[in-house]
């Protein structure tokens, strides 16, 4: 939305088509929770959230973007003010800020604990009076159209209809968002099948530090519904069954009773994440009906700061886990949440590809290294959308008309929908037992901690089910909003984007951020300190290259947390 | 072994029928279980063709709206177990037009709310220089509550007025409305007052509140219609008392 925005600004004339397989206000940023960093308050400066956010990201980040990044976050999260973002204010009327995990001063600004749903619907609401902007509500994309190096349009499914037709166009961005439903227990929605990134791989566009994927600490279990970090940086603990504050075990700092920044809850995801494994296999975890959990304790902070800072905690676990935190112990346990990787972007969002631009967590820019710190996807968002927009207006506005011989390359992806399923007869295999099983194997061989043996086995797993994806069956044979046929393309998206996770880690014979080898343990900036390039290879096989990181300011150091 | 529960789901597939039928199919009754896992088991385990719209399953998306047991409910947040031992029929949400078994058509909703303005007007945009506009927590408290809507369509399938008159502008959209013009940054509430009022259907409403019952999030569509009346009613007052002077 925030892309569509800027293209409409760049060059009123230029025609924008937002094609969304969902309604554009129930994409998933919807679901963001705690907050958007962005420097605002006087003793901040925007070095200290650059460094927070490199050394967050185990120096994987380019630092010129994050240099860009931190510098605009302020102005667009104001711009989203000046639209009509409700952002929690100070008694004065100034826009307030929270802490947030990894980062050493209050930056976040939040809209209570329902950040994402209001800024996706300013975005959207703001969006509808831009009268060059179009949409393609509850349109699927299946394929880009490339000719002559760029791509000059997607080849779409309208669900309603059925109908399959190309929309063809000067520039296309991807903001499909990121690809969490690779794994069995997600904070994602089930919209999250990484079809961008699958997309863009199979144009020939190179993906990027695929194997960095977040886990959040604290989902509840079965649902893996998100509790916010806000609910820690209000100055909720992470217990475990002795009712001890684990975290002090693992060079995260000492417990106080007050938050304090860049320790203990507060300190980075990866972290958390990994010491819950540690606690786990010390026995010292609690067991639950899914599976072991800890303890998030938000009782200390009674119902008047959990009513006013955090009340969508308060209303989801009462809604999904029927226990109320004012009173109890929330079980929690750590849940895939975002992918640092994706498509390989410059500064602009362009993608190696000419014509193609992705942008917010589809994209890799990258900012977020290999561990992105709480807060700064949403701004992401905002600052790479726009600068997406703004450079593919520009770029649009030079190109000449696409070329008519991608209509026939739209027919033949139309005869290869129907021929391979619509249409398709014969196939044995069941869509969700391949789905299932995708999503164990990359729960089993890359999870929070890998190695080049389960790495492997998984890498085999997954070639295996590609080949039974060949044999999938198809009940359904209607045009008229067919999700059978949705969820099939969406699971050949999500094997192709599981594959190359695989694949990137099994490279990267190190241990960085939310990457933790148990056969490579420590940090190896000799090798490693570079971005992996997963491109598909004509024949269908994929490489894995590397691309130096960009360092300007801050040498690789330790990640010190907590003193 | 699960206890079990009957679903006993309309389905309507238009290049096969011309009207909807019922089928049941018999799915886990599991604790923690909402319908919605109910009808994905279903569309893994048992009929592939089976379809409806879902995405979030934590109730902020707005996606899986539904008819269960004659009301109106997010599905991701509607419990198995609180309508054992069953059956559950569970149908489109009412007042539109039928795409397919689940899915009903939004169209309508998505030209009305453009038709409403809802962004930010003003006669002069501030400066992004100049910082943000001063807005206390007690401003911000007279539009938060409309703010909330996640256009989920349910106070749209609980109303009369809608289910009579399709032109009627509806619960959602003139609680947004409300929301940007109780908006202190904002200056478009004359505007919109006007294109309100160009409506029909709202007098129409005679505040029985069902939208507001069916709401999920608490967002009072039928206040907002109330308020929205009086200050229409008043405004048309001013301009019969002071024909230059109102706006």
């Amino acid at each position: 939305m925030r892309a569509a925005i800027a293209i409409a600004e760049t060059n009123p004339r230029l025609r924008v088509a937002v094609v969304s397989k969902v309604y554009p206000m129930r994409s998933h940023t919807v679901s963001a929770e705690g907050g958007a960093a962005g420097v605002i308050a006087a003793d901040d400066s925007l070095d200290e959230h650059a460094y927070d956010t490199i050394s967050g990201g185990d120096w994987l980040c380019d630092q010129d973007a994050v240099d860009e990044f931190v510098k605009e976050a302020p102005q667009e999260l104001l711009r989203l003010e000046h639209w009509g973002c409700p952002w929690s204010r100070t008694p004065e009327g100034r826009i307030a800020v929270r802490a947030f995990g990894g980062m050493q001063k209050k930056r976040t600004w939040f809209a209570a604990d329902k950040t994402g749903f209001h800024m996706l619907h300013t975005l959207f609401q703001t969006s509808l009076k831009y009268t060059s902007v179009v949409r393609y509500d509850e349109w699927f994309v299946t394929k880009l159209l490339v000719d002559d190096g760029r791509v000059q349009g997607v080849v779409a499914i309208e669900l309603m209809s059925g109908k399959i037709q190309p929309i063809l166009a000067k520039a296309v961005i991807l903001c499909t968002g990121g690809c969490g439903r690779v794994f069995p227990f997600t904070t994602n929605a089930s919209i999250k099948t990484g079809d961008g990134m699958a997309l863009a791989y199979a144009a020939g566009a190179p993906l990027k530090d695929m194997e960095f994927i977040q886990y959040h600490p604290t989902g509840l279990p079965f649902t893996g519904i998100l509790i916010t970090e806000a609910a820690r940086a209000e100055g909720g603990w992470l217990l475990n069954k002795d009712g001890y504050r684990y975290l002090q075990d693992y060079n995260l700092g000492t417990p106080e009773p007050e938050p304090v920044l860049r320790s203990m809850e507060l300190g980075p995801r990866d972290r958390l994440s990994q010491a819950f494994v540690k606690e786990v296999e010390k026995g010292r975890a609690i067991d639950g009906p899914y599976g072991a959990v800890v303890h998030l304790d938000l009782r200390h902070l009674g119902r008047q700061v959990i009513d006013a800072k955090i009340p969508f905690v308060r209303e989801l676990c009462q809604k999904y886990q029927n226990i109320d935190p004012v009173k109890e112990l929330i079980p929690v346990r750590p849940v895939i949440h975002y992918v640092m990787g994706g498509v390989h972007t410059d500064i602009d969002g362009a993608t190696p590809l000419a014509g193609l631009y992705a942008a917010g967590e589809v994209a890799c820019v990258s900012i977020n290294g290999a561990n992105r710190l709480g807060s700064n996807s949403l701004p992401e968002l905002l600052v790479f959308g726009a600068r997406a927009g703004r450079a593919a207006a520009e770029y649009a506005s030079t190109q000449t008309d696409p070329n008519s011989s991608l209509l026939a390359q739209a027919e033949d992806e139309r005869r290869r929908l129907e021929r391979d399923f619509l249409h398709k007869t014969d196939g044995a295999e069941r869509l969700a037992t391949i789905r299932t099983e995708m999503q164990e194997t990359m729960e089993q061989g890359a999870g929070i901690y890998r190695s080049g043996e389960g790495l492997t086995r998984a890498a085999d797993r997954l070639r295996e089910l590609q080949e039974r994806f060949r044999n999938v069956a198809m009940q359904d044979s209607s045009r008229t909003f067919n999700t059978e046929l949705t969820a099939v393309l969406e699971l050949s998206f999500m094997l192709d984007v599981a594959e190359s996770i695989v694949h990137c880690a099994l490279r990267r014979e190190e241990s960085r951020g939310a990457h933790q080898r148990t056969d490579f343990t420590g940090r190896d900036d000799e090798r490693f300190l570079a971005h992996s390039l997963n491109y598909r290879n004509s024949d269908g096989s994929s490489r894995v290259e590397y691309l130096p990181v960009t360092i300007t300011r801050w040498l690789p150091g330790e990640r010190v947390y907590g003193r | 072994m699960d206890d079990r529960i009957t679903l006993r789901l309309a389905r309507y597939r238009p290049e096969e029928e011309a009207e909807p039928t019922f089928e049941e199919y018999e799915v886990p009754c599991r604790k923690d279980w909402v319908v919605l896992d109910g009808l994905n088991y279903i569309k893994d385990q048992l009929d592939g063709t089976l379809s409806f719209r879902w995405s979030c399953r934590m109730g902020i998306c707005g996606s899986c709206g539904m008819t269960v047991n004659g009301e109106p409910k997010l599905t991701c947040e509607t419990f198995l177990t609180d309508y054992a031992p069953g059956p559950v029929r569970i149908e489109p949400l009412q007042n539109f037009p039928v795409i397919r078994d689940l899915i009903v058509e939004m169209t309508d909703f998505m030209q009305k709310l453009t038709t409403i303005k809802p962004w930010i007007v003003r006669d002069e945009e501030r400066p992004l220089a100049e910082g943000e506009y001063r807005q206390t927590p007690d401003e911000m408290s007279e539009y938060m509550q409309y703010s909330m809507c996640i256009n989920c369509m349910l106070c749209y399938a609980a109303c009369p007025v809608y289910s009579l008159d399709p032109k009627f502008i509806g619960p959602a959209a003139i609680a947004l409305a409300q929301r940007y013009n109780l908006d202190s940054r904002d200056e478009g509430s004359g505007e919109r007052l006007d294109i309100l009022s160009q409506h029909e259907g709202i007098w129409a409403c005679t505040f029985v509140g069902e939208c507001t019952e069916v709401c999920p999030k608490d967002v009072d569509p039928a206040g907002a219609i109330q308020r929205y009346k009086l200050d229409a009613a008043l405004t048309s007052l001013k301009s019969f008392l002071l024909p230059w002077g109102a706006r």
